[in-house]
């Protein structure tokens, strides 16, 4: 019995999922500026404001899916399963409330650099993101040493 | 309901029709993501279970091909806030 505790335990040391979401929402902010002026001139100040929205929506969709899941393998991988379901279904609905409220909220808003920001983004960082980690994989010198796993006294020193 | 519709204008009538349209697509594009991150999720979850040191590599994998399935999600929702009148 007190081996699946040790398990879950063993699960919730290390947080991929956490570290990835947060290095995509780095790159997003790199290249943030470049969708935020090119909304602006295609559509003017909509579109900005709009590409914005976008990318805010993409960065906090990458963060909350990665605090679910690591939240929910604290408690066990039943619950993960669960946990990423029911978030993805939280998720897409919050979008489509945010979606109608967005439309309706006045004229600062833009429909089409909003979606092209919004699904360009989405799959741009991901890919991204993807050949950093298969880098990563391929070549293990190049991954970050995590964190946590340095103690203050190693820190020190270097 | 005929009366109704026949005194409704045509302009509101198109307008309904695609808010229906629009979240219709929305719905149905979003079953097909949600089968596909349930495979992601349940093969992830196989695979930690069977190789539990392994699993950090399952669930980098696993976030990426949750993250790209939702994608397919998206490209849905994007439809949908064009269409939304």
């Amino acid at each position: 019995m007190s081996d699946s505790s040790t398990f879950v335990a063993d699960l919730s040391e290390v947080t991929p999922e956490r570290d990835i979401a947060r290095d995509l929402a780095k790159r997003a902010v790199w290249v943030a500026p470049v969708f935020v002026a090119v909304g602006a001139v295609g559509w003017g100040a909509t579109g900005a404001a709009s590409a914005a929205v976008a990318l805010i929506l993409v960065v906090a969709n990458f963060l909350i899916g990665a605090a679910i899941i690591t939240r929910a393998v604290r408690i066990s991988l039943n619950a993960l399963y669960g946990a990423v379901l029911f978030g993805y279904l939280i998720r897409l609905g919050a979008l489509a409330v945010i979606a109608v409220v967005l439309k309706g909220s006045g004229d600062w808003f833009s429909a089409v650099p909003f979606a092209i920001t919004l699904l360009v983004t989405h799959l741009g960082l991901l890919t991204w993101e993807t050949r950093h980690v298969s880098a990563s994989l391929a070549f293990p010198g190049l991954a970050p040493e995590p964190v946590s796993q340095v103690t203050p006294e190693e820190n020190h020193s270097k | 309901m005929l009366n109704v519709l026949a005194q409704t204008a045509a302009g509101e009538m198109v307008e309904g029709l695609k808010a229906i349209g629009a979240g219709l697509g929305y719905g149905l594009a979003a079953i097909g993501p949600g089968i596909g991150i349930g495979t992601v999720v349940g093969n992830a979850i196989s695979a930690m279970a069977r190789q539990p040191e392994s699993a950090g590599m399952a669930r980098t994998t696993m976030f990426l091909g949750i993250a790209f399935t939702e994608a397919l999600a998206l490209i849905g929702f994007v439809v949908f806030i064009l269409l939304l009148p």
